[in-house]
């Protein structure tokens, strides 16, 4: 069991609002991911939900229960943060089983909850060092572990790669993907980045400056985003936002994905200059000065040899395009 | 780009430029010191004929100290002197430390002018107030006793403690303490068992600077605490000077056996604070 639920949940530091009226519920067994650019107040509200910060006004319920002021450990929940925070003068074993020391279960039981989950995290060798006898990888499994051991009904995990190299970050997504199969646990999971949300979320909550801005599967906000905001957080490379009225469709601005322009020499489209180009191997990325929408990026999948300054004609999808008002605002129905 | 050896080479001049200049600055501050010790064991009259010779077969006299030995109660005020300056800095510590935790760690009305107000004491001299806590001491029936002297010692020592402390319990992981708060410990524990620990070094360094004004003291022992059982070393060694005949002797003897606990405690400190250093915490 894990529900949780946010009913008008708001934060201000003095005057200052940070989370503003935030509803969500997050079902049992579900992969919630809270992603926004930094400072939009995604660890403030994960911070809330852990109890470590006082909720200003609103209800937060675990299980139905109301749990505004109960403390953080008794909401069955188990948090993982950026920074690791092992507790330095202990070593591996300890930490993992501190928790559950502190809440007086026998000695046999805490080991034995401990070397089980060592083993699910390769870390039975490791038991008795100390974090700073450990790598960055092997540190933030210990992490890991130790929200484990709690078996909590709630997973909190605060931006946990983001401390990792490129490398170890997609094996730890990974693991972390597995990890909720297996568990079948409720996660809350919080990312600045983008690409974390949409691999690992079963539903992605966006924010922005303290407000939820769209929630929904990762799909479903690839290809039916709310606003501009949305429309340009999820998908890499970014959303290119052209001028509507130069291209005589209603609104502002004619959202297109990189993805969904083609590239051609002559004809009839949005004449551009390549400005720069990036090639990837599998895809490669061109980038081309037009007037009057700035710079369009261009995803074509395979090698090309398009070089700097060649002349090209962009075709928009339209059919795939996205239509947005003055205020950022999604124009629907989308016109074909 | 410039030649690593060349540069390797102006490295080195740095390196013992910086050590000359450290070296000759060890000298100078200890040379008094020095003084102290080698005429602590001459003649009376080898002090006064050559006070910078080393001490010779001929002049060699160790007076002085058989006179801090036997005369007074030397063992008593040492004793007296060790109390007062192991407990205050003890609660000093504490009471600092626990201070500046809640200072830098929990937002509460007041937190601001609280640290202010309890910064103040290190732009204000404590002596200041000497008649006031005078009239307090003997309101409280404290004077002659060494408690006197630790209550005024620890109130001393806790501005400085505060205000540095507290800058490095800022330090302290807020996900360490958040990670602890999840776990289940209490704050109590929290402090002593993470915040403390980690903090080491700082402690150290401010145990260092609480201690030497204490020990060196002469102002407090001499108003509140002035009887013969709670005299400090400082106010003990003064029978030595008289108004018109000084016994040098046993003067050089008693600083002679003076610095030595201080010595002890520094290096008792210091360990400590490379140790913190070299260890480091784990982010
Ligand atoms: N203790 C605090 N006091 C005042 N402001 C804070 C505090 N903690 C966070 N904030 C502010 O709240 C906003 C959101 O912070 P945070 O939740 O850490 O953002 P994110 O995790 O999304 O990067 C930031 O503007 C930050 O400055
Ligand atoms: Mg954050």
């Amino acid at each position: 069991m894990g529900q949780l639920k946010l009913e008008n949940a708001c934060k201000s530091f003095g005057t200052v609002d940070v989370i503003r009226d935030v509803n969500l519920e997050v079902k049992d067994g579900e992969f919630c991911v809270f992603v926004g650019p930094s400072g939009c107040g995604k660890s403030t509200l994960l911070r809330m939900i852990a109890g470590l910060e006082d909720i200003s006004s609103g209800d937060i319920l675990i299980d139905g229960q109301v749990v505004n002021t109960t403390p953080p450990s008794q909401r069955e929940i188990a948090m993982v943060f950026q920074s690791y925070a092992l507790y330095p003068h202990l070593n591996v074993r300890d930490n993992m089983g501190l928790g559950l020391k502190q809440a007086g279960q026998p000695k046999a039981q805490v080991a034995q909850s401990v070397d089980r989950a060592a083993e699910m995290l390769d870390l039975s060798a490791y038991l008795t060092r100390r974090p700073g006898e450990l790598s960055g990888g092997q540190r933030q499994r210990v992490a890991i572990g130790r929200a484990i051991v709690r078996k909590p009904k709630l997973f909190l995990f605060d931006e946990p790669l983001s401390n990792l190299d490129a490398a170890l970050r997609v094996q730890t997504r990974i693991e972390i993907a597995n990890l909720h199969r297996e568990l079948g646990a409720t996660i809350v999971y919080v990312t600045h980045d983008q690409v974390e949300a949409m691999t690992l979320a079963d539903r992605i909550v966006v924010l922005r400056d303290g407000r939820i801005e769209q929630v929904g599967a990762p799909m479903e906000l690839y290809n039916n985003p709310a606003n501009e905001f949305v429309a340009g957080f999820i998908g890499s490379p970014k959303m290119n936002f052209l001028n509507a009225s130069a291209l005589g469709a209603p609104g502002k601005s004619v959202g297109v994905r990189p993805e969904h322009i083609t590239l051609s020499d002559s004809g009839a489209g949005i004449d551009g200059r390549v400005s720069h180009v990036e090639h990837l191997g599998g895809e490669t990325l061109v980038y081309i000065n037009a007037d009057p929408h700035g710079l369009v990026t261009v995803r074509l999948f395979g090698e090309h040899a398009y070089s700097v300054n060649d002349r090209l004609i962009m075709r928009p999808d339209m059919a795939r395009a996205f239509h947005f008002d003055d205020n950022g605002q999604r124009l629907h129905p989308t016109p074909a | 780009m410039s030649n690593p050896i060349t540069s390797a080479r102006g490295n080195l001049g740095r390196t013992a430029a910086a050590h000359v200049i450290l070296i000759a600055y060890t000298i100078l501050a200890l040379y008094p010191v020095f003084l102290i010790l080698i005429n602590s064991v001459k003649q009376r009259r080898a002090i006064f004929n050559d006070p910078l010779a080393l001490p010779t077969a001929e002049t060699f006299d160790p007076i002085g100290f058989q006179t801090v030995l036997e005369q007074g109660n030397f063992l008593l005020y040492f004793q007296n002197s060790m109390i007062v300056t192991v407990v205050s800095l003890f609660f000093v510590l504490l009471f600092g430390a626990m201070a500046a935790f809640a200072l830098a760690e929990y937002r509460f009305r007041g937190n601001l002018l609280m640290g202010l107000y309890l910064a103040l004491g290190i732009m204000i001299p404590i002596r200041l107030g000497t008649v006031a806590i005078l009239e307090i001491m003997v309101a409280a029936g404290l004077v002659n006793t060494l408690t006197s002297l630790v209550l005024v010692y620890t109130a001393q020592g806790l501005p400085l403690a505060v205000f540095i402390l507290q800058e490095f319990m800022r330090q302290v992981s807020d996900d360490l303490k958040n990670a602890a708060r999840i776990d289940g410990l209490s704050e109590y524990r929290i402090f002593f068992t993470i915040a403390l620990p980690l903090v080491r070094p700082a402690m150290a360094t401010v145990a260092v600077f609480t201690m030497i004004p204490i020990w060196n003291d002469l102002w407090f022992p001499l108003i509140l605490a002035p009887g013969e059982a709670t005299k400090t070393l400082t106010l003990g060694s003064q029978i030595f000077l008289g108004q018109y005949v000084t016994d040098w002797n046993a003067v050089l003897a008693a600083l002679s056996l003076a610095i030595f606990p201080v010595v002890v405690l520094y290096l008792i400190f210091s360990r400590q604070l490379i140790r913190g250093i070299t260890k480091g915490a784990v982010k």
